[in-house]
């Protein structure tokens, strides 16, 4: 996922009778699960939506190589480095795709990163903390990586086709992410004391701030409503929440950590985990730009964009030189 | 002749795991995102070609030392990767520079190693050379697109050229090992890749504009343990989890 606020330029819900028929037309075809495609007309808010939505999630991606890529120099053996790298290069991989994906929708890369970089982009808070430990590095492929998974697989079905194929090819790639952060925490809980201790105290730093990554609970969402009538948001941020919780706190009981929650029971009437209330003034702080990281991040990209400046050029004007003559030889030759 | 090849197989390994070390510094911090898949992706083969090296290394020793203790638990004096890939990034020329010097001769090492005596060796180098084929055809296109790109991105491969340039001649210097294992087949005679790198080199720096370096001083070390100051924080960097966890399982 990665999209915890996306903006829709919607004022509520219009019901097919409001609509004029250009409109109707497609939002009925949105009903019946047809694929909206680049060259297909789309309201303005359709559009704008999925480029915020589309880009929050790119730039995610880029950013999210920070924390982790902090780890890839100091892995504990060859093969945890090799695994890392992998994962490291799969995430930005993702960021191209969905790049390319916005791109269909008449913006560039260049626009998109002129905005993060200038701070008018967001990204998602979960990269704004810091990996202190190598456990950081297991507790984020784990917590973060299976958050984003639940978010990502309801995505694959989203109504605008590039998009939604992006996310098939993403979603293939994320379950090895979650499964190597996992194998990390297994191995740390199953080592010395030391370990344990470094597994448990990254699982009470991240579990928060995972949470926290499906975005405000839903009766303060407030573009939750059109973005799944226009299906390019399947579920709620709560539904996903609730789903994530269950599925993680087993995992976390079976290799003997503890979840940082007083409050987390089971809850046999609903066949789910009832938990603990989320800290959302630290999530609109983190939003804000006041986390621990957000100003290092954003620095480490702008330094990246600003030094590799002159590569980007001399590679383009490389190539323009190399069509002038191109077409001095093919004048020559007529 | 055990014992040289024990050795090679540290300067293969050493050098295989320091450049993917250099290299994986970049992730995040690349020039566009594309590079930062492709700097990914190369770090990532050469710390798959050490695991063999290093693993080949622990076998012909018997000493029961696997490619990780090789790896995490050596000092510096007893690494024996060429000091050139030891360099610090310094800039994406740099970067590049050093990675065409290493992969020219990467490439025709792994070339003439794939018909060693040695069976071991001969497999390592077939499969490594499909990875370094490609970093090679890298490393030089951007060489040749930079250094007659602009005006700055000229002058800055050269910059880059210039200063790694006395760290490439190690690559040629032969010793005891090397002559050793030429002699029993095992390894490449360093006086045939020579020319073979020098014709590909002089090739490639004259479609990048960039001119032949005039300096021929050699630093040399690398192969017998004597490094460069940056060696140390790499080691510092790179073994910092199994130094300060000893006998831990990751
Ligand atoms: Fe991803
Ligand atoms: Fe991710
Ligand atoms: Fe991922």
């Amino acid at each position: 996922m990665y999209a915890q606020l996306v903006k829709t330029d919607g004022h509520g819900v219009k019901s097919l009778d409001e609509m004029d028929p250009q409109e109707r037309a497609f939002q009925e075809r949105i009903d019946d699960n047809q694929k909206i495609e680049p060259k297909d007309w789309m309201p303005e808010g359709y559009r704008k939506t999925l480029i915020r939505q589309i880009s929050q999630h790119a730039h995610s991606e880029i950013v999210g190589q920070l924390p982790e890529g902090n780890w890839i120099t100091r892995a504990p053996t060859l093969e945890r480095k090799a695994i890392l790298l992998a994962k490291v290069q799969d995430e930005a991989g993702h960021g191209l795709y969905l790049y390319c994906a916005a791109e269909t929708l008449g913006v560039s890369r260049d626009e998109l990163l002129a905005q993060l970089h200038a701070g008018k982009a967001k990204y998602s808070s979960i990269f704004n903390y810091p990996t202190l430990t190598w456990a950081d590095i297991g507790a984020i492929g784990w917590l973060v990586d299976g958050a984003a998974i639940m978010n990502q697989v309801p995505l694959q079905r989203c109504s605008f086709g590039p998009y939604s194929r992006a996310m098939i090819r993403i979603c293939k790639e994320e379950s090895f992410h979650q499964r190597q952060g996992y194998d990390i925490m297994m191995k740390l809980s199953a080592g010395t004391e030391a370990q344990k201790a470094m597994a448990q105290d990254a699982l009470n730093r991240w579990w928060w701030p995972s949470l926290m990554m499906f975005g405000p609970s839903d009766a303060d969402s407030v573009h939750s409503a059109q973005s799944m009538a226009w299906k390019i948001k399947q579920n709620t941020n709560d539904e996903l929440r609730q789903k994530f919780v269950d599925q993680t706190v087993p995992q976390a009981e079976f290799i003997g950590l503890t979840v940082p929650d007083p409050d987390l029971m089971w809850n046999e009437e609903k066949g789910g985990h009832d938990f603990g209330e989320i800290d959302w003034a630290e999530f609109y702080e983190v939003l804000k730009g006041n986390g621990p990281c957000n100003a290092e991040r954003m620095a480490a990209r702008v330094k990246a964009w600003e030094d590799g400046a002159w590569v980007r050029d001399g590679l383009n004007a490389y190539a323009e030189k190399a069509a002038a003559r191109k077409t001095v030889t093919q004048t020559a030759a007529e | 002749m055990t014992g040289a090849l024990f050795e090679y197989a540290l300067r293969m390994g050493d050098s295989c795991l320091i450049l993917g070390h250099r290299v994986s510094e970049w992730c995040g911090h690349a020039p566009a995102i594309e590079e930062d898949i492709a700097l990914a992706n190369t770090a990532l083969d050469l710390i798959g070609q050490t695991q063999m090296w290093l693993g080949l290394a622990g076998e012909i020793e018997g000493k029961g030392r696997t490619a990780d203790n090789l790896a995490y638990l050596r000092d510096a004096r007893d690494f024996r990767n060429l000091l050139l890939v030891e360099r610090p990034n310094v800039d994406f020329a740099h970067t590049i520079v050093r990675e065409v010097l290493f992969d020219l001769w990467h490439f025709h090492t792994l070339g003439a190693l794939q018909a060693s005596a040695d069976a071991r060796v001969a497999a390592i180098a077939e499969k490594a050379l499909k990875e370094v084929s490609y970093h090679l055809q890298r490393s030089a296109d951007l060489t040749i697109r930079l250094g007659d790109g602009t005006d700055e991105s000229h002058s800055r491969m050269r910059a880059a050229l210039d200063a790694l340039w006395p760290y490439a001649g190690e690559m040629f210097l032969e010793d005891d090992i090397d002559v050793a294992l030429a002699e029993t087949g095992v390894g490449p005679a360093l006086g045939t890749v020579k020319p073979l790198w020098e014709a590909d080199m002089r090739r490639m720096l004259d479609q990048a504009t960039l001119s032949w370096p005039k300096s021929s001083h050699v630093q040399k070390g690398g192969k017998t343990g004597v490094h460069t100051e940056a060696l140390g924080y790499v080691l510092a960097d790179m073994q910092f989890l199994q130094r300060a966890y000893p006998g831990a399982t990751w």
